[in-house]
């Protein structure tokens, strides 16, 4: 019987494909799908399969999706393929097309037919096949990263029959890292199946090629007292040679994560160290400031999707300077209206910042709803760059840890580079000699305020890329921001970064061990110990807030 | 001082609940149509702070099939009357709001409640007045009172079932799992249970990792590393009790780091419909959840309930209007009201033990199906379904029980000695060997 089947198999693959369709025995195992027979319906599936006919193996896939109809007219039962389902009056009609070439049948009312229900049984002999398929067709992928996908899954697998797919691919594959990974796949095959001196090829080839995928077949091998000694000392030699990589994969991914975090801390309390540390000013909105500019975000995204779909990937450029606008002209607007009749006096200041920090999170909260909102990565945004072989560096940090320090540069340059950094720096140490003077101070106040609220507008930007969009996001981030300024010391930018750094730094050290909960509370205290130490932080402070 | 501002405060609250119940009283039209008084319920839902989000639509639900059934002549014959109020996501006004919904406004039921936190606070004020509360969340388990009924999944009608599917040889035979959670009730307990279910089914303790973030955590680079190691080799998921607005960051972090659905799925016990409202969903699709209910279940009466609730979101002006969705907890408060009903019209009297005795057995053909209230555990017989995450937000359904699930309040993985019964038991008792 089996080799009847197998007989019948060669002929279905040899004949061309249009023969299918007539074939008599697909037809046939098609009606045994529609019998209520367990051992049938599956017999039929595997049938089906075994053709490696794609127009078949659509067909499998439809029936998974239980999108497969009997059709019964008069005596014959017609094995039929479901499409858009509608209403007209009572009646739910559907459109149907044929099993094999999906021919369309007309549209006939829902209840003619009877679902051919994919029940566990049948989904479970119908995976194979589509899967195979499915990597197969991933390998043959235009993107690079389903291919790698595809890649890693056979290697995964390592099923003897894929090596020949997988050598193919290597031969005509043109990115370096999914050659890696083809090559990775086609030794964990050969690990798996070969002879001994395959084998410590392929051992060897996983020790170079530094695969972690490799590492439960590797220390199996090497603990397998089957295998002769020369395939175990391979073994033993490519596990070495994984560890030692994956040691420095490991220093590196902490430091980068360190850095990735160090830049969202800095790019935060950048704003703040500037209204606070130059102007002493306690700014409680400074949150709300930043979930301005993750809002005016979303607002550009809109924009770019309703008018211009076809540029989509390049609203968030826009993005970045119009959240700085629209956060710095609030800032100015805040200062101007309220804040500067209130200073030198700190406790009024915070509470007045705090309440229009509140009225802030409610305006969003009535004009965008209480719910987060979606803001999507654009796509040179959304992945990573393969740094080395198991270590993937996301888009977004990269671009993060980038305009962090773009940020920190400009404001050195703002400040001591330029007149108006001049009029700042001299406002900040000396007010009234400075007015004396000529500078305007309330000019230069209203500016250093924009400033610090439009940067904080470009971290909110920035953290639509890492983080969620809602009305609370200021809350969220506002006490690690003022946890940074004063760590580094009020009014110094050195400290800030420094701080950022730091906090980043050892957040990412300690994580990885003892866990997140425990990472922020270790923070904290850390942080504590350090300001019981030096309540000044980092640097200690001269200017305005410390006559005050 | 304060003595005298707590009494005065008393007499205010006195003098409120009063007028409440003079105007209550001031609207002989309604009573007059239906020659009856009104029947009031009570609905105990967060309708500010931070778990509005989600328990806003639960009390839309629930007022949605008080209309239904008042405009069909209401539970014998007598119109019901909603008693709205806000516990404001504090779980002490919780207590503090159930107990004015019992004494004062003397409600014959109580539907509400999301975290298992604030359902821990009502608890005995409704044990000790003996009200009745309906629960429509799933949660872990380990709780039997007379005074509840669950409506949502026991961790055996959900948890287990999402993890055996990726075991299974459909779900792709994983054999490494990451437990991963928010660090709280829910998770913590989820995952002892899930722990104690993959050891007893011969998993190696080497392969099941456990981790915890706090809540509202953004910064999911380690986990995502780690994860990526613990997957090296293949055949490692990760099951996620990760709550709200941690997802996005996680989810996003997970495919920028170069990892994919295919070769390590996310299992998510607490993603649904309402919550991918507002997400911007392109990195989850392909992952997984395991629920009772989604709002793409092709039937009748799901697609009328969904219908129905898209025209109530939009007739009322709720926000998001037709763009509203359902899913597992919108439905299981919603057929809650019609048990509630049913059993009310069975025992033919509003009084709390007799109505509590009618409740079991009850059946329903809810959204999901028919479903079944336990005979005798306060549960409720369910479907259990996994889904695979859509790019709008929806779900596509791969994997449906055959019938439906008995609900195991104490779970068999960790508490095998236990029992829940209220017909031949006194609530938890201990089973005999």
């Amino acid at each position: 019987m089996k080799r009847l089947l197998l007989l019948l198999l060669v002929a279905w693959l040899a004949g061309p494909p249009a023969s299918h369709a007539q074939s008599p025995e697909a037809l046939k195992a098609l009606t045994g799908l529609a019998v209520d027979d367990g051992d049938k319906r599956e017999a039929a599936v595997n049938a089906l399969g075994t053709s490696r006919d794609p127009k078949w193996l659509a067909f499998l896939g439809a029936l998974r999706d239980g999108n497969v109809y009997a059709r019964t007219q008069g005596k014959t039962v017609e094995v039929v393929i479901g499409g858009a389902k509608s209403t007209r009056g009572d009646a739910e009609l559907i459109e149907i097309a044929s099993a094999y070439d999906r021919k369309p049948l007309g549209i006939v009312p829902v209840s003619s037919l009877t679902e051919i229900a994919a029940d566990r049984r049948l989904r479970i002999a119908i995976k194979p096949f589509l899967d195979a398929d499915e990597t197969r067709a991933q390998l043959a992928s235009p993107d690079a990263e389903t291919r790698r996908g595809a890649a890693v899954k056979l290697g995964h697998q390592a099923d003897a029959g894929a090596a020949a797919v997988v050598e193919a691919a290597i031969a005509r594959e043109p990115v370096e890292r999914v050659r890696h990974a083809l090559r990775e796949a086609l030794a964990l095959i050969r690990l798996a199946h070969g002879e001994a001196a395959v084998r410590i090829l392929a051992a060897q080839s996983l020790g170079t090629l530094h695969s972690f995928d490799a590492m439960p077949a590797l220390q199996t091998l090497a603990a397998d007292a089957g295998a002769s000694p020369a395939e175990r000392d391979a073994a033993r030699q490519a596990i070495r040679q994984i560890e030692r990589w994956s040691l420095l994969v490991r220093t590196v991914e902490t430091v980068f994560q360190g850095a990735s975090l160090a830049s969202i801390l800095l790019l935060m309390a950048l704003g703040l160290a500037i209204v606070f540390g130059l102007m002493g000013v306690i700014n409680m909105a400074h949150g709300e400031l930043m979930a301005l500019g993750a809002y005016s975000t979303f607002v550009v995204q809109n924009v770019f999707r309703a008018r211009w779909p076809e540029w989509f990937d390049a609203y968030f450029v826009v993005a970045l300077p119009v959240s700085f606008v629209v956060a710095a002209l609030v800032g100015v607007v805040l200062e101007r209206g309220v804040i500067r009749r209130l200073y030198g006096r700190p406790l009024e200041t915070l509470l007045l910042t705090w309440g229009a920090s509140l009225i802030i999170q409610q305006g969003l909260r009535l004009w965008f709803g209480a719910a987060n909102v979606d803001v999507s990565s654009p796509s040179w945004l959304s992945g990573g760059f393969a740094l080395m072989t198991g270590l993937t560096l996301p888009f977004n940090r990269l671009f993060i840890i980038a305009l962090a320090a773009v940020s920190v540069a400009g404001m050195y340059w703002l400040l001591f580079r330029t007149d108006r950094g001049l009029a700042i720096r001299a406002v900040t140490q000396n007010r009234g000699m400075s007015s004396c003077l000529g500078v305007r101070a309330g000019v230069v106040d209203a500016v250093t305020f924009g400033l610090g609220a439009g940067l904080a507008g470009l971290a909110g930007a920035a953290l639509t890329q890492v983080g969620n969009v809602g009305p609370s996001l200021g809350q969220n981030y506002i006490v690690d921001s003022f946890m940074v300024v004063v760590t580094g010391g009020v009014g110094k930018l050195a400290g800030t970064i420094l701080a950022a750094a730091g906090i980043g730094g050892l957040n990412k050290g300690i994580e990885p061990a003892l866990g997140a909960v425990f990472a922020k509370v270790a923070i904290l205290v850390a942080v504590m110990i350090f300001l019981q130490r030096r309540p000044a932080g980092l640097f200690a402070t001269r200017g305005r807030s410390a006559e005050a | 001082m304060s003595t005298y501002s707590r009494r005065d405060f008393l007499k205010t609250g006195l003098a409120a609940a009063g007028a409440g119940v003079a105007v209550a009283h001031g609207f002989p039209s309604i009573i007059g149509a239906q020659g009856k008084d009104p029947v009031k319920i009570g609905v105990l839902h967060s309708l500010s702070g931070t778990m509005a989000i989600s328990e806003v639509s639960l009390r839309d639900v629930v007022l949605m099939a008080v209309d239904e059934i008042n405009a069909k002549g209401g539970v014998m014959g007598r119109p019901i009357q909603p008693v709205v109020v806000d516990p404001a996501s504090n779980w002490d006004l919780f207590a503090e709001k159930a107990k004015q919904l019992l004494l004062q406004d003397k409600v014959a039921v109580v539907f509400g409640c999301w975290t298992s936190v604030s359902r821990k606070s009502v608890l005995p004020v409704f044990e000790n007045n003996n009200g009745l509360l309906f629960y429509p969340v799933q949660y872990e388990g380990e709780e039997c009172s007379k005074n509840v009924f669950y409506t949502g999944a026991t961790p055996n009608q959900q948890l287990i079932p999402g993890a055996e599917y990726l075991m299974s040889k459909e779900g792709g035979a994983y054999k490494k799992f990451y437990l991963l959670g928010t660090d709280y009730v829910f998770p913590r307990t989820a995952n002892k249970i899930l722990r104690a279910f993959l050891l007893a089914k011969g998993v190696p303790a080497a392969n099941i990792e456990e981790e915890y973030t706090p809540f509202s955590h953004q910064d999911y680079q380690t986990i995502v590393g780690k994860i990526k190691r613990f997957s090296s080799g293949g055949g490692a998921c990760v099951l996620s009790t990760i709550n709200g607005d941690s997802n996005v960051p996680f989810y996003k972090e997970f495919a920028n780091q170069g990892l994919r659905s295919e070769n390590a799925p996310i299992m998510a016990y607490s993603v649904a419909e309402d919550e991918l409202r507002g997400m911007d969903t392109s990195a989850l699709v392909g992952h997984l959840a395991a629920w009772n209910y989604f709002q793409s279940i092709e039937n009748a009466n799901n697609k009328k309930f969904v219908n129905a609730f898209k025209e109530y979101a939009q007739k009322k002006g709720l926000p998001g209007g037709a763009k509203r969705v359902t899913d597992d907890p919108m439905e299981a408060g919603y057929f809650g009201v019609y048990i509630w009903k049913q059993a009310v019209e069975k025992a033919k009297t509003f009084d709390v033990d007799p109505v509590r005795k009618a409740v079991y057995g009850q059946t329903f053909a809810a959204p999901s199906g028919t479903i079944k209230m336990h005979e005798h555990n306060h549960h409720t017989y369910r479907p259990v379904l996994i889904g695979e995450i859509l790019k709008d937000g929806q779900f596509k359904i791969i994997s449906r029980t055959k019938g439906l699930v008995e609900p195991e309040p104490w779970s068999k993985y960790t508490s095998p000695d236990k029992g829940c019964d209220w017909v031949k038991h006194q609530g938890t008792y201990q089973k005999k060997a």
